[in-house]
């Protein structure tokens, strides 16, 4: 047995926890603020590019391919259809949401970019490709200006879209 | 070929770039602080992202508090269709040099470099803490201006400086920022009246320590007939070399800068005489260190923009000093001029850009 | 003119869940001083130093090549610290090059390398932000829809994602150094194995490793080494926006116009036929047959049909990561270089157990981030 009286009998550290805690403020910008002031209304709010037209949600105040500032807001459908998905089953630190869930990409009526959303109200094995869904909210009195505003997408009950309305999205 | 450090393919500074420096941008994210400085680097030589062959950044996640905080930026350029980019978790001096390898190889001939650095956004003496050895030396959380008060007092027992020529480069620094529209703080000042500062740390006083920076540069490189093309005088690299250091304090006499003057060396600086040096010094005594490894006299012109004492945007003061040293020779100010910048604790690490013009 | 370049020195460390016996210093040294022996080179011949590792938060270091300047021999000497998300070893390599090419070095190391049991990168991934809902749970979370989006484009059977799994990991048990190794896996293990991501299971994921990667690249007159050199025949890198209107995350433009570039530069116009390996960056089993499609090597929707038919198994027509490839070892910032490294080793004809016979050209890939990053290379046992 090791004599760990001594140095020699405790054998090498191997681990030096260094806890380190810093505090950053975030800053979201112009664009950003136009998606997050829209949320603290209930609304999905989003940005036209002035070249190519195309409509991001949120956007983050320029067009990705064209890099210009992206100035026109639009206000965006509570609609949307889910283009891929997955469903999580991994447990993960700060981890709210019960396992498994879906996590679905849906591009929303009027948009040209789909975004991740949570889909709940429906079992994990019926969910597919080009379902439609709308935006469920938090109670008016609790809307914030965060996506936690929007509580998840459950089944709108239309049918579903057709695969060539979404595919160039996936 | 070009041997380390001397350029074989000519490359001209064709454009230069920079956010107006401040304490804090509350109001725009990454994306949207860069555009208009990538606007301007490419209108004001006619040019657009079609025009450069090569996207050089440079950046890091722990001013931002997140990670991948270079590839949201990147949507700032439009880099669509595809292009050849990289990014280095360095500032945007360095991105330069990787830029210019490959306008030495002559693969492409011109590049666009940016860099940004929100210095504002968390407690940067602690987060700089981060870059510190994270077995001995992170875990007991010594600051970043305590260890370059450590430098300082090393310098003044030497008997190499006093608290008097940190004023006096404060003073001037700041007297000079007064002509630059970017800078941050400027101000006129006496060397007397600034010794009645209070210390932040001793013997750092208030003006010997950088500003806290919010900001952003970019510069257009290009060789060839691109170089001509887009300036009338183009500003040449002529000298191009960067040195590191050992990274324990202990092992480093802080008061001398061995790796400036390796690059210094390498990059030809004595080559010429030098009319004008931009020095990455971010606080005042490192500018005495720093002028002492580049071998420069008291003829030279040091930091006309104010240096890093009048703005200091984490990431990019280092980039804009090669900018603001290439603008002195467009503008006729000065023919020769050397560009300096740092990273790490205590000048651990050096870069020196010689440039010319034609 | 661009000068030419060679990998005349490679090494890596044994790759594991956790290297609590050494530290990031040591750990990035074992690797590099292997890369030396390899060259028959000490520090002192090393003209420069390009280190590349993913986000500083993984280990908590900031910048980190500072601590480490002295571990790798780069004091005195210029050093260069490389990110470009997870294609970060590929591009690593990529920038080490370019300062030999250039004519400005003659000698230059390169390390990549991640200690992922040093913190969480889970955590490190998943920090909150106003914007994003906290949904991921890591990069699979990521990457799974992308992968249903191929399988419904493609029509490919269930059980492919499973033969990529099976065939990575058995060939990684030659391969002394992969991090997994799994003798007993089969179609029925991965199969049972958790469903994480619906539709990735637990098996069909690459492991959390701690590990390095270097290389020695030199210029054409200066070489060393036991082994004869892997010369550089083409190299790129290409990135895209991370999300645009109608971008396709399955065959990223930026992959094919990469790979298209790195052809042209080595005179590839089939690259299954002319290639005679690839090291291909495969985290989850289904970017095996997506990348078969992006990188060219077949028709697109026909990935799959290389795989079910054997066609990238060890002794297969194009060998795909014999070394057991992301799925066997994923010391992230290293992966890429891994990728790379490996493709040397196969031209260089050192890869041991897992050598592909008379291999003469290699394609290194690696890509990154939201699949917007790739960095690719094609080495070869002649001088090009």
């Amino acid at each position: 047995m090791a004599d760990d009286s001594t140095i020699e009998g405790r054998g090498p550290v191997t681990t030096l926890a260094t806890p380190i805690r810093l505090d950053f403020d975030f800053t979201p910008g112009i664009a950003q603020s136009v998606f997050l002031r829209g949320l603290a209304r209930g609304r999905f709010m989003g940005q036209r590019c002035p070249k190519c037209g195309k409509v991001y949600v949120p956007s983050r105040g320029s067009c990705p391919t064209d890099g210009v500032p992206t100035t026109e807001d639009v206000e965006l459908a509570n609609v949307g259809t889910v283009t891929t998905y997955c469903v999580v089953n991994v447990p993960f630190a700060g981890q709210s949401i019960e396992i498994p869930y879906i996590c679905a990409q849906v591009l929303l009526d009027g948009a040209n970019l789909s975004f991740m959303g949570l889909i709940q109200e429906i079992p994990t094995d019926e969910i597919r490709m080009g379902m439609r869904v709308e935006a469920v909210w938090v109670d008016e009195a609790d809307l914030t200006p965060s996506l936690a505003s929007v509580k998840y997408f459950r089944p709108s009950g239309e049918p579903d879209a057709d695969y060539e309305s979404y595919k160039e999205y996936l | 070929m070009s041997p380390a450090g001397r350029t074989v393919r000519p490359v001209s500074i064709a454009s230069f770039a920079q956010m107006q420096n401040v304490r804090r941008d509350d109001e725009h994210n990454e994306v949207e602080m860069l555009m208009p400085v990538v606007a301007e680097v490419f209108g004001t030589i006619g040019i657009t992202k079609d025009d450069v062959d090569f996207i050089c950044s440079g950046s890091t996640d722990y001013l931002i508090g997140g990670p991948f905080s270079f590839v949201m930026a990147l949507d700032a350029v439009g880099v669509w269709p595809p292009r050849a980019e990289s990014h280095v978790e360095m500032d945007g001096a360095w991105a330069l040099y990787e830029a210019w390898t490959l306008l030495q190889e002559g693969e492409v001939d011109a590049a666009l470099v940016y860099s940004f650095g929100r210095s504002s956004l968390g407690d940067l003496r602690e987060i700089l803490t981060l870059q510190l050895d994270p077995y001995y030396l992170a875990p007991l959380w010594p600051d970043t201006v305590s260890l370059a008060a450590l430098q300082a007092r090393a310098l003044i027992d030497s008997g190499k400086s006093s608290e008097a020529e940190f004023a006096a480069i404060a003073a001037r620094s700041r007297k000079d920022a007064l002509a630059n529209p970017k800078a941050q703080v400027a101000g006129d000042r006496s060397v007397d009246e600034l010794l009645r500062d209070e210390y932040v740390v001793s013997p750092l006083r208030r003006h010997a320590l950088p500003p806290i920076t919010d900001g952003a540069a970019a510069v257009v490189l290009a060789a060839g007939d691109k170089a001509r093309q887009w300036s009338d005088k183009p500003v040449w690299i002529t000298g191009f070399d960067h040195r590191m250091e050992t990274h324990s304090l202990g092992a480093r006499d802080l008061t001398s800068s061995p790796s400036t003057a390796k690059a210094a060396e390498v990059a030809g600086v004595h080559d010429g005489p030098v009319d004008v040096a931009e020095i990455h010094a971010p606080y005042a005594h490192q500018e005495v260190i720093v002028r002492e490894a580049l071998g420069l006299d008291d003829s030279v012109r040091i930091n006309p923009s104010g240096g890093p004492l009048a703005a200091n945007p984490m990431m990019s003061a280092g980039l804009i000093r090669i900018g603001e040293a290439a603008e002195r020779i467009r503008s006729g100010q000065a023919g020769r001029a050397v560009a300096h910048a740092t990273s790490g604790p205590c000048l651990q690490q050096n870069l020196v850009c010689v440039l010319e013009g034609a | 003119m661009a000068e030419r370049c060679a990998v005349i020195g490679v090494g890596q460390t044994h790759h594991k869940a956790k290297r609590d016996d050494v530290s990031i210093a040591g750990m990035v040294r074992e690797a590099a001083k292997a890369a030396l022996a390899d060259a028959e080179l000490t520090w002192s011949d090393i003209d420069a130093v390009v280190v590349g590792k993913a986000p500083d938060m993984f280990e908590g270091n900031m910048m980190p090549e500072l601590y480490l300047a002295p571990a790798l021999g780069a004091v005195g000497k210029p050093m260069l610290r490389v990110h470009t998300a997870g294609s970060v070893g590929g591009s690593t390599a990529l920038v080490a090059a370019h300062l030999v090419k250039s004519g400005i070095h003659k000698r230059v190391l390169t390390v990549a390398y991640e200690k992922q049991s040093d913190s969480d990168a889970m955590w490190a991934l998943s920090v909150p932000q106003p914007f994003a809902a906290p949904l991921l749970a890591g990069a699979g979370g990521y990457f799974a829809p992308h992968i249903r989006a191929y399988m419904r484009r493609s029509g490919a059977p269930d059980h492919i994602g499973r033969m990529v799994a099976v065939k990575d990991r058995l060939n990684a048990i030659h391969n002394p150094y992969a991090h997994l190794h799994l003798p007993d896996i089969d179609m029925k293990t991965v199969e049972e194995s958790m469903m994480l991501w619906d539709p990735l299971r637990y098996l069909e994921a690459c492991p959390s490793s701690d590990g390095a990667a270097a290389m020695v690249l030199a210029a054409e007159d200066s070489l060393s080494g036991g082994y004869p050199p892997a010369w550089i025949h083409g190299a790129a890198m290409r990135s895209e926006p991370t999300m645009f209107a109608g971008r396709d995350q399955v065959n990223p433009q930026a992959g094919r116009d990469c790979s298209a570039d790195v052809y042209a530069q080595a005179g590839i116009t089939d690259p299954r036929a002319q290639l005679d390996v690839a090291e291909v960056y495969v985290p989850f089993s289904w970017y095996e047959p997506m990348w078969l499609e992006n990188l060219g090597f077949c028709d697109l929707g026909d990935g799959w049909k290389l795989t079910e038919a054997g066609a990238t198994a060890f002794d297969g027509d194009i060998p795909w990561n014999p070394s057991g490839g992301v799925l066997s070892s994923n010391p992230i910032g290293a992966s890429g270089m891994l990728r790379f490294l490996e493709a040397a080793m196969q031209v260089r004809g050192q890869a041991g157990e897992h050598q592909v016979d008379g291999a003469g050209l290699a394609l290194g890939q690696a890509y990154g981030g939201g699949s917007q990053f790739f960095a690719m290379w094609v080495v070869g046992a002649d001088k090009p």
